[in-house]
């Protein structure tokens, strides 16, 4: 961590500003020619890369401290332990959770909300009941919902967004009614941008006692995130996105909440004790997490939070608004090119779609110009529909990408047009 | 590789115009294909007289790829049998997946040869074979929806 920690700073007001194009150095994937070009990354929301920090910290694990957790007595399980749980309670206070026995790992987002789905909603609900989301929402807070309403016969509605895919609030808050049993909302849109106003939301939901679950996979990566201030109840996240390994995430729920709730999977771990007539279930968050976890995924979860606490949040998310404002002007630019996602509080996310061009043809092309761009739907059909478009092409930026891989990207749309013509 | 072995010159004409990109009104088969990589949706329309295939067309939206090879295969097919139209169907299959296609197996296929650069292009290949999968169910009858392999 020295490296980073060298050029560290708090980000509050007269902070020196961290050197981004040091910190990029810090990427080895980042150093290399895809079809004879530079490598262009901008496919930083499907997954970001990871720094030699956390790649290092993974790879120490492996060489000298791996073993079992929570089993042995010898020295290799102690360090091991001490190693994940190390992870578990740096990532609580990143987050700002008021203890580590909040965070619940798992595999990732969707598998947070599927636990919360499965544990704390399916036991709860029935018929009449209803489960609101939003219209912006990725796959994986929409799929795991409609399972929960089809086990119980409750029903999933959707609050909607405007043409500038903002939520629209009031329409959000008239929806509030008694047979709301919760709430599902994304902190940041995977396919817009949009940076929704959580804690209002929350604020909404709560005063009418409807807890509300966050989907912050997104989030995380781009601005400084406390759950306490957002007050919501359930807030999910995923370490690939935020520059750790991939198949480890967290849930992150409160205390009493996740008392109240059933374990989830059965196995080993999750248990104090177990006859064949009776098992006593282990304390928090132990009780969520059966069978042998992502120990050197939570080691890099832990590794990735310390890299972005020594830059600080604030000065990555100041870098993003630089970034994303870079790259509307320049997308803006292109003839023909139309921006999906045009909210007032955005993240580094452009979705766009390029007149008469198809989305998936963007990407081929420009790929072949060393540039990673995601097309498709972006686990997000709804939207699609709702801007009338199959699909868009997405660059999505990260704090290491600079503003010549703007212009890149600008180049290579033009050379798009060329070909295509 | 080089883009031009993708977008050939006689992609991005069939791109820009299609043919036969119209309903066919009414249909005697339609058939639909759905791509869940990309979203893309795709419709056949089929008029047989007898066994022959007396007219046939595709709407939908799509990539510049897909959509080629919508064109090409419907230009193809007019006045072909059904027997001939799941002979070529099996023929563009080799071409598009498979890589170890004859040269004179190539030039029997006419234009639709200029899909033969899409085998470069692993993530592509679905584009390309999307309508003939659903040109397949169509002639075939079958109700569902056809997907790519």
């Amino acid at each position: 961590m020295k490296e980073a920690l060298d050029i560290t700073t708090t980000g509050t007001a007269g902070a020196a500003r961290p050197d981004f194009a040091a910190l990029r150095r810090d990427f080895p994937i980042l150093e290399q020619r895809v079809h004879g070009h530079p490598l262009v990354y901008l496919d930083n929301a499907a997954s970001a890369q990871r720094p030699r920090q956390v790649i290092d910290a993974v790879t120490r694990y492996y060489e000298r401290d791996h073993a079992n957790v929570h089993r042995g007595v010898h020295t290799l399980s102690q360090r091991a332990t001490e190693a994940y749980e190390g992870a578990r309670v740096k990532v609580a206070s990143f987050v700002n959770a008021a203890s580590e026995r909040e965070i619940v790992w798992t595999r990732g987002t969707t598998e947070a909300i599927n636990l919360v789905a499965q544990a704390w909603a399916r036991p709860r609900l029935g018929p009449g009941d209803r489960i609101l989301i939003t219209h912006m929402e990725h796959h994986s807070n929409i799929v795991p919902w409609q399972f929960v309403c089809e086990q119980t016969g409750a029903e999933l509605v959707v609050a909607p967004i405007d043409r500038r895919g903002q939520l629209e609030l009031d329409a959000l808050e008239a929806m509030l009614d008694e047979r709301v049993k919760l709430v599902g909302v994304v902190h940041v849109s995977n396919a817009l941008g949009t940076i929704n106003p959580v804690a209002r939301i929350v604020e909404l939901a709560h005063s009418r006692d409807i807890p509300v679950l966050v989907d912050g996979a997104q989030a995380l990566p781009h601005v400084p995130v406390d759950v306490q201030a957002i007050g919501c109840d359930f807030y999910a996240f995923s370490g690939h996105k935020m520059y750790a390994p991939t198949g480890i995430g967290a849930l992150w729920a409160r205390t009493a909440i996740l008392e109240e709730m059933p374990p989830w999977q059965g196995g080993g771990e999750m248990i104090k004790m177990v006859r064949f007539d009776r098992t006593e279930f282990n304390e928090l968050p132990y009780k969520f997490e059966a069978g042998t976890p992502n120990i050197a995924g939570a080691v890099g979860l832990g590794a990735a939070v310390d890299y972005l606490s020594a830059i600080g949040m604030d000065a990555i998310h100041a870098r993003d608004d630089e970034l994303l404002a870079a790259a509307t002007a320049a997308l803006g630019d292109i003839p023909g090119l139309r921006i999906i996602g045009t909210a007032e509080h955005k993240s580094s996310v452009i979705s766009f779609v390029l007149d008469g061009i198809h989305p998936h043809d963007i990407g081929t092309i420009i790929d072949l110009e060393g540039i990673a761009l995601r097309t498709g739907h972006h686990c997000a059909q709804p939207v699609m529909d709702f801007f009338g478009v199959a699909a868009t092409a997405r660059a999505s930026f990260a704090f290491y990408n600079t503003e010549d891989e703007i212009d890149r990207l600008v180049a290579g749309l033009h050379r798009v047009r060329e070909v295509l013509g | 590789m080089d883009l031009k072995d993708l977008y050939r010159d006689v992609i991005v004409d069939h791109n820009r115009s299609p043919r036969n990109f119209r309903k066919i009104d009414p249909p005697r088969r339609v058939a639909e294909g759905f791509n869940p990589l990309c979203g893309d949706k795709l419709h056949v329309y089929l008029r047989m007289d007898g066994d022959v295939i007396e007219d046939i067309s595709f709407e939908g939206s799509g990539c510049a790829i897909s959509v080629a090879s919508a064109s090409l295969m419907t230009e193809m097919l007019k006045g072909k049998t059904a027997a001939e139209a799941i002979d070529l169907f099996s023929r563009m299959h080799s071409l598009l997946t498979e890589g170890d296609v004859e040269q004179p197996d190539v030039a029997s296929l006419g234009k639709l040869a200029a899909l033969s650069g899409v085998r470069e292009f692993p993530t592509r290949v679905k584009c390309a074979t999307l309508c003939w999968h659903t040109m397949k169910n169509a002639v075939e009858g079958a109700d569902e929806a056809a997907k790519t392999e």
